[in-house]
This record gives C-alpha cells, structure tokens and sequence, in this order.
C-alpha cells in the first residue's frame, strides 16, 4: 500500500478541501515556498551574524556578544531592529535615484540566487536546466549596484570605493564562471540537482573537492572576493574610504548592504557544498542504509519528512564548514592593495582557471 | 475560468478524470499564454521606452543605465522566447561586463550635461528620413510566422502541434550549441575569437608604457635591503 500522492498534492488538496480556487492555490503554493525559503534565509543571516561575532571574538580572545539574549543570540535581531529605526538621509547633491536604487541592485541578486539551491533532491524552488549558471549570471549585476551607490553619493571617497568594488566585482566573476564551469563538465549539466547527484556514488570519496582541487581554491578565493570579505575586503577598507560606497547610507539601506553581505557569504558556501562536497547526501561511503529510516512501510509521509529534514541538516553542517573557513580566513589574514587584488584576479586566478578548464577537459577525453 | 460540460452516459472514474485534466490542461494553458503575452507587452514597451529614454537623457550616466535596462528586457524577451542559456548570457556579458565598463567610462571622463533644448531639431530631416527607412524595413521583414510569441491568432480553437520526440529526451539549449557550434560552424567561432584578440592585442597595445622607466615595487629587492649597503656614514 504504497502512497502516490507528494506533499505538495496533500497540501494542495486540503486547501482545495476548504473552498480556495486552483489557479489561487498554485499561485499560493508559489508564494509559500518562496516565502518559507526567504524566512529560512534570513534567520540563517541571523545565525550567521552571532557566528561571526562569536567566532570573531574567540580568535581574538574576547567573548563578544554576551548581553542580548543567552550567549548574544538575540544581538543580530538588535542590530536590525537599530538600523531599521534609524533616519534615512540621502544627500542634496547626489543623484537621489541612483543613490536609492543602488542599495536594491545590490540586494535583490541575491536573494535571487537562492532560487537555485536545493537543499534536498526536491527542495529546491527552481529547477532549471541552466541551474548554477543562473546565480552566475545574476550576480553580474551587482556591480552595477555598487557603482550607482558610489556615483550617487556626491562624495569621492563613496566614489572611489564604488569603482573598487566594481573593479573587483568584475575582476573575480571569470575565474569564478571558469571554475564552476568545469564543475559542470564533469557532471554533464549545469542543473544544481544533476551536479550534486552526480556526487553521490562513493560517499565522500565521490566528492568533488577530489576531482578538482585547484577548481575549489579557485572558487574559495574568486567567492571571498565576490562577497567583499577580507582579505578583499577594499571597497569597505574601515581604515582608508571610511566606509567605501557605503559611507553615505544609514538606516535601512546600509541594512541592505550589510544583508547583502552576509546572504552573498551565505549562498557562496551553499554553493561550495553543492559543487563540491556532495550536497545533501550522507557521506559516508557504502553506508547508504544508515540514511534511509524505514520507520513503518504503511506510513511513507514520515519517511518521507525525515529523510528530507536530516537532507537539510546535512547540507547546512557542510555549509557550516565553508561559513568557519571564510570567517577563520577574515580575521586572520590582513588586507590586500587594490593593485595587488587585481594582478591576483587577471594575472594569477584567471590563467590558473584556464589551465584549470584545459586540464579538465583533457581528463575527460582521455578517460572516456 | 473553466470549460464546463455535461457528460451523457455513464463513465468511468478514470476516462472522467482524465477529462476533466484535459480541460484544466486547456484552461491552464490559454491562462498562460495570457500570461505570456502579458509579459511579452510589459518587456517589449519598457525595451522602447528606454532605448527611447537612452538617447533622451540629459546625464550620460543615466543614458547608460537605460541602455542596461534594455538588455535586461530583451533577456526577458529571449527567455519568452525558450532560449533560457542566451537570456542569461546576455545578462553575464552585455550587463555585467559590457555594461559595466561603459559606466566606468562615462563616470570618470568630465562629461558635462548637456542642454538639448535647442539643436534637437537640427537632425531631424536625415534622421527622420532613415528612422522612416529602417521601420518599413523591418515591417516588411516581419511577418507572424517568424515571431511564434506574438498572440495573433488566440482562440478557444488554436491549435498547436507538438514535438512528441522533444518530450521524451529535449537537449537543453547549451547542448544544442554545442552541438551545432562547434562542429557545423567551427569557423565562424574561430574567426570571432580571432577578432576578441585583434581587440585585445590593441588595447594593450594602446595602453602599454615603456616598462624601463616606470617604477615598480619588488618585494624581494625590498626585502634584501640591508643596512650596511644603504646608510654610509659620510662625515
């Protein structure tokens, strides 16, 4: 007596049970999923804010937020809530739409990004053909944000700090396509599904990070660089511009930036576990039956739900460790001249992702 | 809005559930292309409209910015289209690359707003004349069989036939360049990547200084400095 139906049909079926139309409930099933991912998403920052407070202060033997709520869980929320009230200036002599659309330029790709992240082999919001490609593609409009902030300003260190960022922005999205582009030549698609699923043979041997080291270290660095973290953490350098393009911004638009920041931080180190460590699958090889809970054969839907939460679990402790390197790396490593980020850019990381490319291909003429 | 009708006689449970999904299926799919030709409008108004505003604009920086937005409208119109692989290579390369660095341009040259109240008659006899030229043009090159998008001939009977063989295995667009790109048309992408690099080779061309003059930095020669060699004590 095996159930055909999926969660999806239950839900839609006992709300059709109530009296809502279907056109309406489709259009709610839509509205829900993104709605629930964008909650999921934003809690995540959250977390992410205390974890970088926490682990911050560790490194440099404080304790860091310990006030707001037990172990300054709450600080985060805080934080928001202070900026969120605050005044919101904009400059006389600044250009007053660009100094306001640049903030939303620079938020809204990505939180578009997270369309594509599955965190399990059905939770996943869009399952495009052209999946990772779509984040790619998304994430060059950031610069454009970056530059309009900057421009709008009316002021030359906001200025100067913008054609930073986007020089940088610019500068690491190549080696960053190139890597993820031999990603996608080694699992014959560009589906985010397809390439975790093609990791799933051998547990963690089956990995990614084997097959393309160099690829990872690529992408590691080109996604430190795309999010503006230390060490290229120029456009904000709190020592030289103030504050960058961001000087001028206060209350909810600088919470866009800071949002911005860490949801980029986020979905990068979603993306490292989905490119290269395996996904949602339980990694330990030919251990396959530890995962799958046969709880009661008449009674799939549990089966079903567990297996889909410990899914979820998996991939955010694996993208937990992606979070603590990127946050070890900020507050150990010092900044990096404009100068010298470029030259890493154009003249280190691009050629090395060519070779990269090359090789990979190489490998797969050869070993088919 | 649905399609209601009486069934005579009894039928099985499956053939009237199946019936019923065919209806929903027709009903869903007139509500999409409703929806698409929505979308078509929306994307093709704000295209003219900012390709309009590109050249209307009194700041450089906002005629750039319009000229963004038209990209971005077309990439909506490619993805209308089917093409999902070049809607977002339009977005990677024309907005993220080309885009960009037509805005670095116009912010850092001192370029000043200009005043087009008066002059703005001046072109219009030529312009107008091969404005005029280009529209009969492409009205005489456009025709309804060549754009599948645009809603002529909508009704409760418009047929449409399908591609049994696609359901069953459909190659994504990127497969299907592949296929055709580099094998049928290899030339033509290898005479386009000679062109990139006669493009590259004169910019750096233009760009590059003598490098015996210049002052560099070298962290190795900074770093074997030694005070003995450096500081002589002269008096």
């Amino acid at each position: 007596m095996i159930s055909n139906t999926s969660l999806k049909d239950n839900f839609l079926s006992f709300f059709f049970s109530i009296g809502f139309s279907k056109n309406f409930l489709n259009f709610l099933w839509i509205v829900f999923s993104i709605l629930l991912l964008m909650l999921g998403v934003t809690i995540g920052v959250l977390v992410l804010v205390w974890l970088e407070r926490k682990i911050s202060a560790a490194i440099q033997q404080r304790i860091g937020p310990e006030y707001a709520g037990p172990l300054g869980i709450i600080q985060a929320l805080a934080d928001g809530i202070k900026l969120f009230f605050k005044e919101d200036i904009i400059p006389t002599q600044g250009d007053a739409w660009l100094f306001n659309i640049g903030p939303v330029l620079v938020l809204i790709p990505v939180f578009l990004s997270y369309l594509v992240i599955p965190f399990e082999s059905n939770i996943i919001l869009a399952n495009f053909s052209i999946g990772v490609f779509f984040w790619i593609a998304v994430s060059s409009v950031v610069p454009l944000g970056l530059l309009m902030a900057g421009y709008g300003s009316n002021n030359k260190y906001s200025f100067l700090g913008g054609l930073r960022a986007a020089a940088q922005s610019i500068s690491y999205e190549i080696p960053l396509a190139l890597s993820v582009l031999s990603i996608a030549l080694l699992s014959n698609s560009l589906s985010t599904i397809d390439i975790v699923e093609a990791q799933s043979k051998y547990g963690f041997l089956s990995w990614n990070l084997w097959r393309q080291p160099i690829g990872f270290l690529i992408f590691f660095i080109a996604s430190l660089a795309e999010c503006e973290r230390l060490p290229f953490d120029l456009p904000e350098a709190e020592e030289e511009l103030v504050a960058g393009y961001q000087t001028e911004y206060s209350g909810m638009k600088f919470a866009f930036f800071y949002l911005a920041s860490y949801l980029n931080l986020l979905v990068s180190s979603l993306f490292v576990t989905i490119l290269f460590l395996g996904g949602w699958h339980f990694s330990i090889p030919f251990f396959f039956s530890f995962k799958y809970f046969e709880w009661d054969l008449l009674n799939n839907a549990v089966n079903y739900v567990i297996n889909t939460i410990i899914g979820i679990v998996i991939t955010l402790i694996k993208s937990y460790l992606f979070l603590f390197i990127s946050i070890m790396t900020r507050w150990t490593l010092p900044r990096i001249r404009i100068d010298q980020l470029l030259n890493l850019g154009w003249k280190f990381l691009l050629p090395i992702a060519l070779g990269n490319l090359l090789l990979t291909t190489s490998f797969q003429l050869f070993l088919l | 809005m649905y399609v209601v009708r009486k069934f005579r006689g009894k039928l099985s449970a499956d053939a009237a559930r199946s019936k019923n999904i065919y209806f929903l299926f027709t009903a869903n799919k007139i509500k999409r292309e409703n929806f698409t030709m929505i979308l078509f409008y929306v994307f093709v108004v704000l295209a003219l409209v900012s390709g309009a505003m590109v050249i209307r604009a009194k700041n450089p920086v906002h005629s750039v910015l319009f000229l963004i937005l038209v990209f971005c409208n077309t990439s909506g119109l490619l993805v209308l289209l089917g093409l999902d692989f070049f809607a977002m290579i339009f977005l990677v390369v024309y907005v993220g690359a080309i885009a960009v660095l037509f805005l670095f341009v116009v912010m850092m040259l001192h370029i000043r707003i200009e005043e087009i109240h008066e002059n703005v008659l001046r072109y219009l006899p030529v312009g107008g004349i091969i404005g005029l030229i280009f529209l009969l043009e492409i009205f005489l090159m456009v025709d309804n069989d060549y754009i599948p998008i645009l809603p002529t001939k909508l009704s409760a009977t418009y047929l449409t036939y399908t591609v049994y063989a696609g359901k069953i295995h459909s190659w994504t667009n990127l497969e299907t360049l592949g296929n055709l790109l580099y094998t049928t048309y290899f030339f033509l992408f290898l005479v386009s990547s000679l062109i990139l690099l006669v493009a590259l080779i004169g910019a750096i061309v233009l760009t590059m200084h003598k490098t015996t003059k210049v002052k560099r930095q070298d962290v190795f020669i900074q770093n074997a400095i030694d005070f003995q060699n450096t500081i002589k004590k002269v008096r």
